[in-house]
């Protein structure tokens, strides 16, 4: 399933192997010249998700933008994954290469505020408009903070 | 044998029949109720099967579903409302004209159901006035058509000035909703 081993292009990428699939690190810099490489020579012309993980005890790297890219015609799956740090957390938008970039980079947007510097749109998409924080950021609990009306006894607090 | 509804107490002559002008407004309304199926999830689902053939609303009178709030009675809001949708629950509700029930079906409506989260709005209590609720994840169609019911007999019994109190309008206005004159 990995075979795809030739990674293709220049510098420092290092790529681990996981459940048999290629994951790759990149920089931000590096992002667009590889999916550059990979959509237009090697085939994977398929974007299949844009999401992030935020690791906040990673300093330096707490946010991970991934992408995932399907071969359509070699049957191939690769994950690039990008680290950014809290303090800089801009990284180019893929727009430029997938249309489908779009959405799901607003969506990445809004629950994790990752700011695509180039992006034609960049605002929120699933959340209310006027919601000042991004919530799957791990500093913010999952559970509506506006509740008046729970009863902690019965929720084993 | 197909059952009718019974009349009202009433003086029965030869061609006419006098009886109070309540009661029969009450009585139609209550036995022709044309609902708004605000289905958004699972509820929805189930009140598919509700207006199916097995359980037939349609025999309470709800024959005829509408998605335009201009011409229906009830606002059935089946499934989970998150917080974006709420604006668009109100504007709905807002469109529907008077008198108009509403019907909370399913846990997520109710109360948000089991999803205590930023997103979802916890019971649509919280911005529009709420009749009966109808508990359940999902509840069977059999719970559905008795929250029908209910409506129904609070149409057949609600007085004809109800919409034009005092007390109904401070309670339109404590939801911010505004009373159409």
């Amino acid at each position: 399933m990995a075979f795809i081993n030739e990674n293709t292009n220049n510098s420092a990428v290092c790529s681990v192997d996981q459940y048999d699939m290629l994951n790759v690190n990149v920089t931000a810099d590096q992002l667009i010249d590889l999916v550059d490489v990979l959509k237009n020579k090697q085939g994977f012309i398929y974007l299949t998700d844009i999401c992030a993980a935020h690791y906040p005890e990673k300093v330096g790297a707490e946010f991970e933008v991934i992408y995932h890219l399907h071969n359509l015609i070699e049957n191939q799956r690769v994950r690039l994954k990008v680290a950014l740090a809290e303090s800089d957390i801009n990284i180019p938008t893929l727009t430029v290469h997938f249309v489908g970039a779009n959405w799901m980079e607003r969506e990445t947007f809004d629950f994790y505020g990752v700011n695509f510097v180039g992006h034609p749109d960049l605002r929120r998409i699933l959340n209310m408009d006027d919601m000042d924080y991004h919530p799957l950021r791990k500093q913010y609990a999952l559970e509506d903070e506006t509740r008046t009306d729970k009863n902690d006894t019965f929720f084993g607090r | 044998m197909v059952k009718v509804v019974e009349s009202p107490e009433g003086v029965e002559g030869q061609g006419f029949f006098a009886t109070s002008l309540d009661k029969v407004i009450g009585l139609a309304r209550a036995n022709s109720i044309w609902p708004l199926p605000f289905a958004t999830s699972c509820c929805g689902i189930e009140f598919m099967a509700t207006m199916g053939a097995n359980y037939d609303l349609a025999r309470f009178g709800s024959e005829r579903l509408s998605f335009t709030p201009r011409q229906t009675d009830l606002l059935m809001v089946m499934g989970t409302i998150s917080k974006k949708m709420a604006p668009v629950l109100k504007q709905v509700y807002d469109q529907m004209a008077e008198p108009k029930w509403v019907l909370s079906v399913g846990a997520c409506a109710c109360s948000g159901g089991i999803f205590d989260t930023y997103s979802v709005l916890q019971g649509i209590d919280k911005v529009i006035p709420v009749d009966v609720y109808v508990p359940g994840c999902p509840p069977r169609p059999e719970q559905i058509i008795e929250g029908l019911m209910k409506i129904q007999e609070l149409a057949k019994n609600e007085s004809l000035r109800r919409r034009d109190t005092d007390e109904y309008a401070k309670m339109l206005e404590s939801y911010n909703i505004e009373q159409a004159k």
